[in-house]
């Protein structure tokens, strides 16, 4: 692991390669000792005494019109306290609400979250029992007789765009390039950037290559299934707990559908399983609420692993064509996609993303995108790290490369070519400013793996690059400063993966004390203001910039506090890297201003809100080897570098984990996940023994390379990093295959039937 | 109904009777029963280790063990892991090396991480990756809990010299 | 989880009792590995659970010169720890040492891997290629069944209500033999065979012919299936690189796969024929040490 510094980069007080104390060290986490003893709670280890078990009801059709559902034989089973369906949600009308990570039809919302008299896809949740165990709920559920009209089911993008496709939406009128069809159909809409000129740019190209691919449904994979457990009080108010990305964003969900207005609603977020974008939407919260006040006790509802595969958002499968024109230099010079991506039983796929993310590695002077969202039979999407962008990268990076290939450039030397860069203009519009595009395929040129050459047979190499755009949103954090010299830490952003420590560390940076001196807590939506959701990347720079904020208040009220202490006009004080000094030599460290702190006046306590620009993009470039047997098909990864722009690298072993943890996500979406269906619409393979993410075994050790270019929107130049690194993979792997037996893989997973397929049809 | 049962075991060096359905696996009793909630339920048919516990010293996975079958048991969990001050060698090298993101894999790695030195003080990385297959982590691409592991076999190996 | 009762039997009679007298509603446990999970998710419904454990002759694990007594109940990892039957029986070894991961291991038995009947099951095809054969006990008293012949079909058995397996015999290894198992999965560990092949080798004194041989093939059909065919044609014959691609091409002759989540059809049919002779090259090069 090798970290470049780009920029002012000076020698810090302690060694770390940057002007910081604590920024870019290695503390060991706050809440690290409770989750390697066992005793950090999470949404499942909730335990509130006379608490009802909750289970959910799934329908077992992929497409079916509900005639009725009767509940008695299930109430009058002994143990059991009452059952839900959708009707006993609110109606939240026909409305968009935004979740940070992608918005939601409120109506779609609550019907995916209880189907009202439609299933849209098997595993649709129907109905759900509360009772004294849960297999007493389980054995109520299979008591709940619900009369299905069987409809045929399409669970394809193209398959579902045909004219003669089943409708999931009788009323569903795409948005066609803005306006509104007049016979309903599966595609949501339709949408289209450009700019240049194509034609002309293609007519020109010495050399346009033109290709399709096909991905298939992949689901986030956090191994802990979603949880909720809620009370609604005899006050009317209700308290939930949960494992959540967003606090606030369940607070205003289950708000929603169960209507009544926020402040009655207190979600205090438990320790997260994991989540890469699918803890954002609400599924059991609402329902463990109204059972909750169907039967006046504590409701909890787990999922088990086959609800979390047929309930929850997996992330689209899609159909991509890409064409691309170069000129005899290697320059592009027209850039095309056609791209349809799978929403789900309600529209909402991340097809705007990965319709702005599929050219924004380049310069692109004449392009166009066609986008194209589509309703199948298949859960709802939901977010998954980079949302879109790696079904677009996909096809693009394998084109750029077959492109190398046939014109015999150095894949590296063609980014470098045609790399976007600060004023480049992306196809949908904006504009980047200093961006690290070319700083990261600079690190993979210069690393050592690029420069070991492959020798062994049936092996190869591949690269790809990736892009995302990570996001601002709002933030809060308070912090109080405690008599010992420590500060506590409030802040609303759900830690997912070591986050409090990167935000407690900017606040200790600012502040000039330890990262141990920090004690960050993640707040509950009563006791924090108003936060975001943890995705977009955004948690390290905007709660991090919250807590910045904080930092500078308590400064500010730290420097007036010596000033009436030592009775001088504050203007005289200032607050030098940990200590506030003050005329004729006087001086406090922030330990012993502290001290005095409750002897001289009033608590201090810092507020930081932010809403910050300027989150900044992100960019990769990795590079993969792999040897292929050839008399299988079987691809193993042998070796892997990836480099990113990370702009400032607050925790760097977090940093790091988070560009492993996202390129093995990406090994398994290009090699073997997959949503395997039947003919009827039913995923076969809904457990983890046959949905195969890789394990240990199958892996090498990931080498990242953090490159550093501040991102001039944040004060210590944080920049996103936790999406961008599951984007390249699949490409790299598909570029890598091709080098080792000369095989294109144009569909994704790249499994071993697939790829000896193409072994076989190319020998003979 | 089936009866309940009283079972009879050790837990964490410590004689426990509990009651239980015989359809109670092992790890709804530690979790529901006994409050041990850090043994962790992740898919609840065998594929991610979240649930590892040590039964008579082997690794198992408490989602696929009947509660009724640890009669005359000795089990471990994570919570049994620690020392009463301070952490054992596999939790610290786990701190170390940043081997977790949401930690939910983290008990099941620990526990496999310690039926693994105990049979194999000195692994190498092969051996680590063949021996925590069973172990399911989607955060952290394992990279860095590898390297907890051997940084814990070295931590051992120190610790026995130095005694 | 539905409902059961629960009972632990110490010998062999009480077993049968238990088992027979339950109307085939009584399901034997062992390492509970597959059970628990089928009935989870309802596909076993017992009314009794029988936890054979407990039983001294199920837990046997006995190596002589009469060849190997494997108790049903034996788990994986007492298997693959036994020097001597590693030695002797490497293709049992093999399998012992992929089924699940480790801590699956510490459970899974060999006979709940043969009694759960699954086409792919990751000793099925090695104990049919050391010749292994099954002792069944029940109301009737014991009988024995050629392992090729004990599956029936994707989940059945020739056990009638009341039997359940006893232990497996082997014969014993004749000198100049060897054997390996190996199967193909997606990944490196943690997955069920897509294909599997066992293969079991005895060659002359300079390794140079094959005295005899055995092949058993998984996950490629309804049941496990004995190569008859490509293993016969392989007697007598020499050992080179062309009767080796003979007896492959045989193996993937009889075998029946389907398409389903874990390959298609024709993935089958050509994996088949790459392990067969994998694991051919395999047992000869041990039966050569
Ligand atoms: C995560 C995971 C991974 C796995 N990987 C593999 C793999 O790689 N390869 C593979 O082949 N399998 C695999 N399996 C399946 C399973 O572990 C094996 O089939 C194992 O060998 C079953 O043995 P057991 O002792 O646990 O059987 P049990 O679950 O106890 O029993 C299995 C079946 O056999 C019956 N039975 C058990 N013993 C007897 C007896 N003595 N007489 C009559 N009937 C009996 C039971 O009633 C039941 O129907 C895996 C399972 C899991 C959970
Ligand atoms: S919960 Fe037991 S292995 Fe996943
Ligand atoms: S750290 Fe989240 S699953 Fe391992």
């Amino acid at each position: 692991m090798s970290t470049v510094e780009h920029g002012k980069a000076v020698e810090g007080p302690n060694g770390n390669g940057k002007p910081y104390k604590v920024i870019g060290t290695r503390p060991i986490r706050h809440d690290g000792v409770d989750k390697v003893t066992g005793r950090a709670k999470y949404g499942a280890d909730v335990r509130l005494t006379g608490s009802l078990a909750g289970v959910v009801l799934r329908s077992p059709h992929a497409h079916a019109n509900i005639r009725s559902i009767d509940v008695s034989a299930a109430l009058a089973l002994p143990g059991v306290r009452g059952v839900v369906i959708h009707k006993d949600l609110c109606d939240p009308g026909n409305r968009m609400l935004e979740l940070g990570e992608g918005a939601v039809n409120l109506r779609h919302l609550s019907n995916n979250v209880l189907a009202a008299d439609k299933v849209l896809y098997r595993g649709h949740a129907v109905a759900a029992v509360a009772a004294d165990t849960v297999h007493i709920a389980e054995q109520a559920a299979e008591l709940i007789k619900v009369d299905y009209e069987v409809l045929p089911a399409v669970v394809d993008v193209e398959a579902a765009m045909l004219p003669t496709a089943p409708l999931l939406h009788v009323d569903l009128l795409t948005d066609e390039l803005g306006q509104t069809a007049t016979k309903p159909s599966n595609i949501a809409k339709h949408f289209r950037f450009e700019s240049g000129d194509i034609e002309k740019g293609f007519s020109a190209a010495k050399l346009v290559i033109e290709r399709e691919f096909r991905t298939a449904t992949v689901h986030q994979g956090y191994i802990e299934p979603q949880n909720a457990t809620a009370h609604w009080n005899a006050d009317g108010h209700i308290t939930v707990w949960t494992s959540t990305q967003g606090s606030f964003t369940v607070r205003q969900q289950v708000a929603e559908l169960v209507g009544v207005p926020v402040s009655r609603v207190k979600v205090i977020p438990m320790e997260i399983g994991g989540g890469f974008g699918g803890k954002i939407r609400v599924y059991l919260e609402p329902v463990a609420a109204i059972l909750s006040k169907r039967t006046g006790k504590p409701v909890k509802v787990l999922m088990n692993r086959s609800e979390v595969f047929e309930g929850t958002g997996p992330t689209p499968g899609s159909y991509i064509l890409v064409k691309l024109g170069v000129d005899a230099g290697g320059k592009i010079i027209a850039a095309q996609a056609y791209m349809a991506y799978e929403a789900g039983g309600y529209p909402g796929s991340p097809i705007g993303a990965g319709a702005m993310c599929i050219f924004a590695c380049y310069e692109i002077p004449n392009g166009r995108i066609d986008g194209y969202d589509v309703v199948v039979n298949k859960p709802q999407t939901s977010a998954y790290r980079a949302p879109g962008a790696t079904n677009a990268a996909f096809a693009m990076e394998t084109v750029v490369d077959e492109i190398c290939d046939q014109l015999k450039i150095d894949p590296l030397e063609f980014r470098l070519n045609n790399a976007a860069r600060e004023g480049t203009r992306r196809v949908d519009g904006p504009v980047f400013p200093r961006v690290g595009m070319i700083e990261s395929v600079e690190a993979i040129k210069n690393s050592e793996h690029w420069q070991t050459p492959l020798t062994g047979k049936n092996q190869g190499r591949g690269v790809a690059s990736g892009f995302w755009f990570n996001c601002g949103l709002k933030s809060a954090a308070s912090a109080t400063v405690n008599a010992d010299g420590t500060v506590s830490l409030v802040e609303g952003s759900t830690d997912i993966g070591g986050s409090r420590t990167g935000i407690a560390m900017q606040l200790a940076e600012a502040l000039g004390i330890a990262a141990e001196d920090v004690m960050p807590t993640v707040g509950d939506t009563d006791s924090v203001g108003y936060t975001d959701v943890t995705g977009g990347s955004r948690v390290t720079f905007a709660t991090g910039y919250a807590a910045y904020e904080a930092a500078r208040d308590i400064q500010r009220q730290l420097v007036e506090r010596a000033a009436r202490i030592w009775e001088v006009d504050p203007k005289q004080v200032a607050y030098e890297q940990g200590s506030i000094v003050g005329p004729g030599g006087k001086k406090f460290t922030f330990k012993e201003l502290a001290a005095l702190v409750n002897k001289t006046g009033e608590p201090i306590i810092g507020r930081g809100a932010v809403d910050p620009e300027g989150c900044g993009g992100a960019f990769a470039t990795h590079v993969v080897d792999v040897e292929v047997d050839p008399d299988t098909g079987k691809v193993q990864v042998l070796r892997y570098t990836a480099s990113q722009d990370v702009g400032t690298a607050i925790h760097p072993s977090y940093v790091e984990g988070q560009i492993q943890g996202g390129v093995v996500q990406g090994i398994g979406w290009g090699l073997n996940e997959e949503y395997f269906y039947d003919a009827a619409g039913t995923m076969k393979n809904a457990t983890f023994l046959d949905y195969r993410m890789p394990t240990c075994y199958d892996l090498p050790l990931i080498d990242p390379i953090l490159v550093e270019v501040p991102n001039p929107g944040h004060p210590y130049g944080v920049r996103g990093v936790g999406e961008v690194p599951i984007v390249p993979p699949p490409a790299a792997l598909a570029n890598a295959i091709a080098h080792a037996v000369g095989v294109r893989m144009k569909q994704l997973p790249m499994s071993p039937p697939r790829v000896l397929r193409e072994i076989l049809a190319k020998k003979k | 109904m089936a009866k309940k049962r009283v079972v009879s075991t050790t837990i964490n060096g410590r004689q426990v009777e509990f009651l239980c359905e015989p359809r109670q696996t092992l790890l709804e009793v530690l979790r529901d029963t006994l409050e041990l909630t850090g043994t962790k339920e992740g898919c609840s048919n065998g594929n991610c280790g979240a649930c590892t516990v040590l039964m008579n010293g082997r690794p198992v996975v408490s989602c696929l063990v009947l509660a009724v079958e640890t009669e005359g048991a000795a089990l471990e969990t994570i919570e049994g892991v620690a020392p009463v001050e301070g952490l054992d060698l596999i939790q610290q090298a786990f701190l170390e090396n940043a081997a977790l993101q949401c930690g939910i894999c983290t008990p099941g790695f620990i526990m496999s991480t310690k039926a693994l030195l105990a049979e194999n003080p000195d692994p190498s990385e092969h051996d680590v990756r063949f021996y925590l297959s069973g172990n399911l982590c989607r955060c952290t691409g394992y990279d860095k809990i590898v390297r907890a592991v051997l940084d814990s076999a070295r931590k051992k190996k120190l610790a026995a010299a130095a005694k | 989880m539905r409902d059961f009762e629960y009972e632990a039997p110490a010998s062999i009679a009480e077993a049968v009792r238990m088992l027979a007298g339950q109307n085939g509603a009584a399901r034997p446990l062992a390492g509970g590995t597959d059970l628990i999970d089928q009935i989870r998710v309802g596909r076993h419904q017992p009314e009794v659970v029988v936890d054979l454990k407990k039983i001294p002759e199920l837990n046997v694990l006995e190596l002589s010169s009469a060849g190997l007594r494997l108790g049903a109940a034996v788990p994986a990892f007492e298997i693959y720890g036994h020097e001597g039957v590693a030695q002797a029986y490497a293709a049992l070894v093999d399998s012992a040492r992929i089924i699940g991961g480790i801590q699956i291991q510490s459970r899974a038995s060999i006979g709940g891997n043969l009694c759960n009947s699954g086409p792919a099951a990751d000793s099925t095809p090695s104990l049919i290629a050391l010749g292994a054969v099954a002792v069944i006990v029940g109301p009737a008293g014991k009988r024995e069944v050629a392992v090729e012949e004990f599956c029936t079909g994707p989940g059945k058995n020739v056990l009638k209500p009341g039997e359940f397996l006893l232990e497996l015999k082997f014969p014993p290894r004749p000198p100049h033999s060897g054997s390996s198992y190996q199967r193909f999965i997606p990944r490196n560990e943690m997955d069920i065979a897509v294909v599997g092949v066992g293969a079991s080798v005895v060659l002359d004194e300079r390794g140079i012919k094959f005295v005899s041989a055995r092949i058993g093939l998984g996950a490629v059909g309804p049941t496990p299936y004995f190569a008859a065919e490509a293993s016969q044609l392989l007697a007598g014959q020499p050992v080179n690189e062309a009767m080796i691609e003979k007896a492959a091409a045989a193996t993937r002759a009889i075998a029946k796969p389907i398409d389903d989540m874990r390959g298609t059809k024709e993935f089958r049919m050509h994996v088949t024929g790459v392990l067969a002779r994998r694991v051919l090259e395999q047992a000869i090069a041990r039966a050569r040490q």
